[in-house]
């Protein structure tokens, strides 16, 4: 690059993990003194970007010029040395530390006697707050503070090491209102010093008011980059949108079937705020209908399904109706009596024993059913877990394998046999392809529409937009903690639906 | 071949070779350890140790802990112990109670059973952490010791209550029986009952556990109620055998227990361990302190080696944890 404001710049940069590109032959360029918008559906490989350019990832094919020089980050503390800082969206603050401590984690100042040097550090941090207008004592403790202030602390630290990349990750995302305006003010001092920001952000709004340029990522390629000024927003959803599953939907017109689950007005409080994290939910889903359910991260899609089968009873409020049944689940064994299954959308810390077997796992919710004089039968046991290891074609050496062995594309299928094998009438998925490679995405995708084609009810969480647009009968639309839209398969479209999932807040 | 699995047969092979070359040392050094009578008076030592190590393991395999066992221990002695010998009286009603043998023994039991319910109780209601939890329990069991006795022995039991912690049948101690038959139902209840995987699982995985429907709850209750139940055992046990209940008997009980279970293999955090394992773990700590007597080695330095000992033990047991 001839240009002398490009801070950073990179070429041809690939990523693979086993069994997926996560990027592709990416290259873009970042100038000092301006703030990129880095734009991209969930999974398109905004986060792996960012990984590598704040030294996460420091294995990888491409290249990367800091400066205009090959640069190669080690590892986070490495890049942040050399001047590129990563503001994570869960921060990264030791709540029981004051800022000051928190600001100098890991690079306190020391006297000649080699103890802490208080006072300087003290004057230092307050410095920075002052620059950063945070009207706080820098001996607070950090989890008395808001999050938004929380935020600045964070900035704080980025400054301290003298940043030249500040790479933030919605910073917006758990802040309002005021904080936002501050956190934007701040943004546009840290451009008048010639700083450059990467901003990420699901919200078109914000990014129109304070990027400068822009860069599309989708499906793990760049796909184009440009200035801000004189984009439209439509514009710029047309362009995160387009990739493309093999169509597989049966599109069958099931809308008019029985009704298998009902969902009424369910509402759901906030237990860390006032308000709410769902308002007001209402929706049906048909006996064999696949419904989809898409929304941003945030958009309270998790909550909505835990709420519906009964792990937030003291927060939650609505009726939930079953074959037309009212059910009162207030724990997962009432739901799971009543028909309900959920699968999880993390499998590994909600949906598995890592430590126990195939055949362990998969029997672990129907045992009730396994007993014979108040011992396990394990014949029968076995022949749960054979009849789904054949069923579902789990890939494992033995049925006693540990679960944690097995690739994430089996553990999913062994999460999945574990709720079939209590006889659901309505199946509530949460991403149930996260993480797993593409073969094994298009059987679970097969084995969803044979479910439905057996009568399940399915809801199908995904921030796929392609996924849920390859199987849904219905797509439902969240965000914010409310349902903002509803879409028939046949008119459903990525824009369509990518536009109700995005807030504009003007 | 699956990590976890030959490793898991590899740490259980491990503490069996340890314990093997132990007995063999002592052999060589001392000619009174391999004589009959020694050996059975060790067995009958250890079987106070394997039932309450029995209900630790299942603690601990939920990821929990008691330090209750020793302090319950003793409370159950001395409420067996004073009920056969003074029965209940009750003055303003002109009332007296008296107990047979069994009588008292299911008071003890039930005595115990009711502590151990109780913590888990607080620890599941309250979300109080178990080592917290058990810790009060420890003082507060330890307290209605003494307010039982008034901090003296109860002693003078009777020759029946006696044949349980002294008596023989078909030429093996009663005390090894009873631990046989506890580790045979613990060995039932882990392998073979759905309580038994919910164990597991809940230790493995307590979300999974709970968002699959195990009512995950009532299993630590069950769970602390059962090690309740198996410390009351050996506070029986240990009060027949001395022909007197101490207010200061099993004072640091739980720390022999919690050794037992470590060095059998079952994971602190949970989800990972065996009931034969701890049982090996029980008998190598057993024969460890009876050769160190029988060695002569003074009480201050077997304190030491011990440590060292269980120390070793965890080193070693995490280092084959590595794979996972």
């Amino acid at each position: 690059m001839t240009d002398t404001a490009t801070l950073l710049e990179v070429r041809n940069i690939t990523k693979r993990f086993p069994g997926v590109i996560a990027l592709d032959d990416v290259s873009l360029s970042i100038e000092a003194g301006k703030v990129t918008a880095l734009i991209g559906e969930n999974g398109a490989g905004k986060s792996t970007l960012m990984k590598i350019l704040s030294g996460v990832y420091p294995d990888f094919e491409g290249t990367i010029y800091y400066k205009g020089e090959t640069a190669k980050f080690a590892g986070p503390k490495d890049a942040q040395q050399q001047g590129v800082v990563i503001i994570h969206q869960e921060l990264n603050l030791i709540p029981y530390l004051t800022i000051t401590e928190n600001v100098f984690l890991g690079r306190e100042l020391v006297t000649q006697y080699g103890t802490m040097d208080k006072s300087r550090m003290r004057k230092r941090t307050q410095e920075l707050l002052d620059r950063l207008k945070l009207k706080v004592s820098p001996d607070s403790q950090v989890f008395k503070l808001k999050v938004g202030q929380q935020q600045i602390v964070e900035i704080a630290k980025a400054l301290l090491t003298d940043a030249e990349l500040i790479i933030m990750d919605e910073p917006t995302s758990a802040i309002t209102g005021a904080e936002v305006e501050v956190l934007f003010d701040i943004i546009a001092d840290l451009k008048a010093q010639n700083k450059a920001i990467v901003y990420v952000s699901h919200k078109l709004d914000e990014l129109f008011r304070i990027a400068d340029q822009y860069v599309v990522l989708r499906d793990g390629k760049s796909i184009e980059s440009g200035e801000m000024a004189g984009m439209t927003q439509d514009q710029l959803i047309g362009k995160m949108v387009g990739r493309k599953i093999e169509v597989m939907r049966k599109t069958t017109g099931r809308q008019d079937c029985e009704a298998l689950l009902e969902v009424e007005n369910l509402s759901l409080k906030s237990r860390l705020k006032a308000g709410n994290v769902l308002s007001n939910i209402s929706f049906k889903i048909g006996k064999g209908e696949i419904v989809g359910l898409f929304g941003l991260m945030g958009a309270g899609r998790t909550e909505l399904l835990e709420s519906i089968f009964g792990l937030h009873p003291a927060h939650a409020n609505g009726q939930v109706l079953i074959g037309g049944q009212a059910v009162c689940c207030d724990s997962p064994a009432r739901a799971i009596a009543a028909g309900l299954a959920l699968v999880p959308e993390d499998r590994k810390k909600d949906g598995l024993v890592l430590g126990l077997g195939v055949k362990n796992n998969i029997s672990l919710t129907t045992l009730e059913e396994m007993e014979k004089l108040g011992a396990l039968n394990d014949s029968q046991e076995c022949a749960l877990a054979d009849h789904y290891i054949r069923e579902l074609r789990i890939k494992t050496p033995s049925k006693d394998q540990t679960a944690r062995n097995l690739s994430g594309g089996n553990q999913q299928k062994i999460v999945l046999a574990k709720w079939l094998a209590t006889r659901p009438k309505v199946l509530l998925l949460d991403e149930p392809t996260r993480g797993i490679d593409i073969n094994a995405k298009t059987e679970i995708y097969k084995l969803i529409i044979r479910l439905a084609d057996e009568g399940l009810g399915i809801l199908m969480v995904s921030s796929e937009l392609p996924e849920i647009l390859a199987i849904s009968d219905r797509i439902l639309v969240m965000s914010e903690g409310r349902l903002t839209g509803e879409f028939l398969a046949s008119e459903a479209s990525e824009d369509g639906i990518l536009k109700k999932a995005i807030s504009f807040k003007q | 071949m699956p990590i976890a699995y030959s490793n898991k047969n590899f740490a259980r092979f491990q503490s069996l070779i340890a314990l093997f070359l132990l007995c063999l040392a002592l052999s060589v050094l001392s000619d009174k350890f391999l004589t009959v009578s020694n050996l059975w008076n060790v067995m009958r030592q250890i079987s106070v140790n394997i039932c309450i190590s029995v209900g630790m393991t299942l603690i601990v395999l939920t990821a929990g802990i008691d330090l209750s066992v020793g302090s319950v221990l003793a409370l159950c002695g001395a409420i067996t112990a004073g009920l056969l010998k003074n029965g209940i009286e009750i003055p303003s009603q002109n009332l007296y109670i008296g107990f047979t043998v069994l009588g008292a023994i299911l008071a003890g039991g039930l005595t115990g059973s009711a502590l151990g319910a109780f913590n888990g109780w607080a620890i599941t209601r309250f979300r109080v952490p178990p080592f917290v939890a058990t810790l009060a329990m420890l003082t507060v069991a330890r307290g209605l010791t003494m307010l039982w006795t008034g901090g003296f022995p109860i002693s003078g039991l009777g020759d029946t209550f006696l044949f349980i912690g002294t008596g023989w049948f078909l030429g093996i101690p009663v005390p090894v029986w009873i631990s046989i038959v506890v580790v045979a139902l613990a060995v039932f209840l882990t392998d073979k009952t759905r309580i038994g995987r919910y164990i597991y699982a809940i230790g493995g995985n307590e979300n999974a556990s709970r968002l699959s429907g195990i009512n995950v709850n009532k299993v630590k209750i069950i769970v602390y109620t059962l090690a309740g139940a198996l410390a009351a055992v050996g506070g029986i046990m240990v009060t027949s055998r001395l022909d007197s209940a101490q207010p200061n008997a099993g004072i640091s009980y739980e720390l022999d227990s919690i050794a037992a279970v470590v060095i059998g293999g079952t994971s602190l955090s949970g989800g990972r361990g065996s009931i034969l394992g701890t049982v090996q773990g029980a008998i190598i700590i057993g024969v460890l302190n009876n050769g160190l007597v029988l060695l002569n080695v003074s009480p201050f330095w077997q304190q030491v080696v011990k440590g060292l000992v269980i120390l070793l033990a965890v080193i070693i047991d995490k280092s084959n944890g590595k794979g996972e």
